[in-house]
């Protein structure tokens, strides 16, 4: 990255200036990277298994394709230690308030991944018992596809959430900074 | 090995027809208890596997409820169908001669919509409360949505 300090530009009409001074600005980037960098490579999953895909889940977690590469190996089976929720399964809407009582019990920062097809779509499935997706319910930050999705998948699944997690603003302390 | 309890099944039941190798019995909704009386006390009939219902929309009456028994000396199964009308399905309840009918009866009540006399509790098992109408007949509708939380947008 470069390491010119940005000289704060003419403010382009319409646009409020922000009172806070040019050096700060660039060091509250920096912090947001510093964390961002700090996070991307601590993720806690809490996996909401319902279905046959954790077996694949089971596959990318252990040895041979070993999400601790990416620091993302330890599941947390209390959502409130966690910070990435796997949903990971066919959700029905009978088990929707439940998936959604998880969710809202989860500590800001959250990320919410739908593994395969059902957690994203519904799947294959469209009857009286199948919630089509669990966006509609929660907000998801990465879709996995696959019925199942190959272990190489959720990997790519998870590079791009760190991505994400990396490009994010991180407010710690205040909403600016 | 299989054939003479068979063969003695068909001589009982003059209804007993045979499919794919399982002895049919058709009997009506005031014989069922009998019916299932017999093959328990009788013929050794002990295990009641699964009671489920088939939903013929165009026919009059429109469902069949279906039972399954196994025979844990015969080793045989046999398949017990009776006919109730839409307008009052109702047959009698196997709970007295068999406990694994509780659960199975509420399952078939909650799907079809059939109604058990003398089962005690028919309490929604695999679907929620508040949920109206029965999934699994054939005309409803297979798009229809129930949600119990309320969506993002």
């Amino acid at each position: 990255m470069s390491a010119v300090i940005p000289i704060s530009p003419v403010a382009a009409p319409g646009t409020r200036r922000s009172s806070l001074s040019p050096s700060f600005e660039y060091l509250s980037t920096k912090k947001d990277e510093l964390i961002g960098w700090a996070r991307k490579f601590s993720i806690f999953p809490y996996p909401f298994v319902t279905a046959c895909c954790a077996m694949e889940f089971m596959a990318v977690s252990s040895t041979p394709y070993d999400t601790d590469r990416f620091g993302a190996a330890l599941p947390r089976f209390s959502p409130r230690q966690s910070d990435l929720l796997m949903v990971v399964g066919t959700i029905t809407h009978k088990q929707a308030p439940i998936l959604l009582k998880v969710y809202e019990q989860m500590c800001e920062p959250k990320w919410v991944m739908a593994f395969g097809a059902c957690a994203t779509s519904g799947g294959f499935y469209q009857n009286y018992a199948t919630l089509l997706g669990i966006d509609r319910i929660i907000p998801v930050d990465v879709y996995v596809p696959g019925c199942p999705p190959r272990p190489e998948t959720v990997i790519d699944g998870i590079m791009q959430l760190q991505d994400k997690i990396a490009r994010q603003k991180h407010p710690i302390i205040t909403e600016t900074f | 090995m299989k054939a003479p309890i068979l063969d003695h099944l068909r001589q009982q039941f003059s209804e007993a027809t045979l499919a794919h190798g399982t002895v049919v019995i058709e009997t009506a909704p005031t014989e069922l208890l009998t019916v299932a009386r017999r093959l328990q006390a009788v013929l050794g009939f002990d295990l009641l596997l699964d009671v489920t219902a088939v939903d013929w929309p165009k026919r009059t009456p429109r469902f069949d409820v279906v039972y399954h028994f196994y025979s844990t000396t015969h080793h045989v199964r046999v398949r017990v169908k009776t006919r109730v009308a839409e307008d009052d399905p109702t047959v009698d309840s196997l709970v007295p001669l068999y406990g694994s009918a509780a659960f199975m009866e509420r399952e078939c009540h909650d799907m079809y919509g059939i109604v058990f006399r003398g089962n005690p509790d028919l309490r929604p098992i695999l679907l929620y409360e508040g949920f109206t109408g029965h999934p699994l007949r054939k005309d409803y509708a297979k798009e229809h949505e129930q949600p119990l939380v309320r969506y993002r947008n």
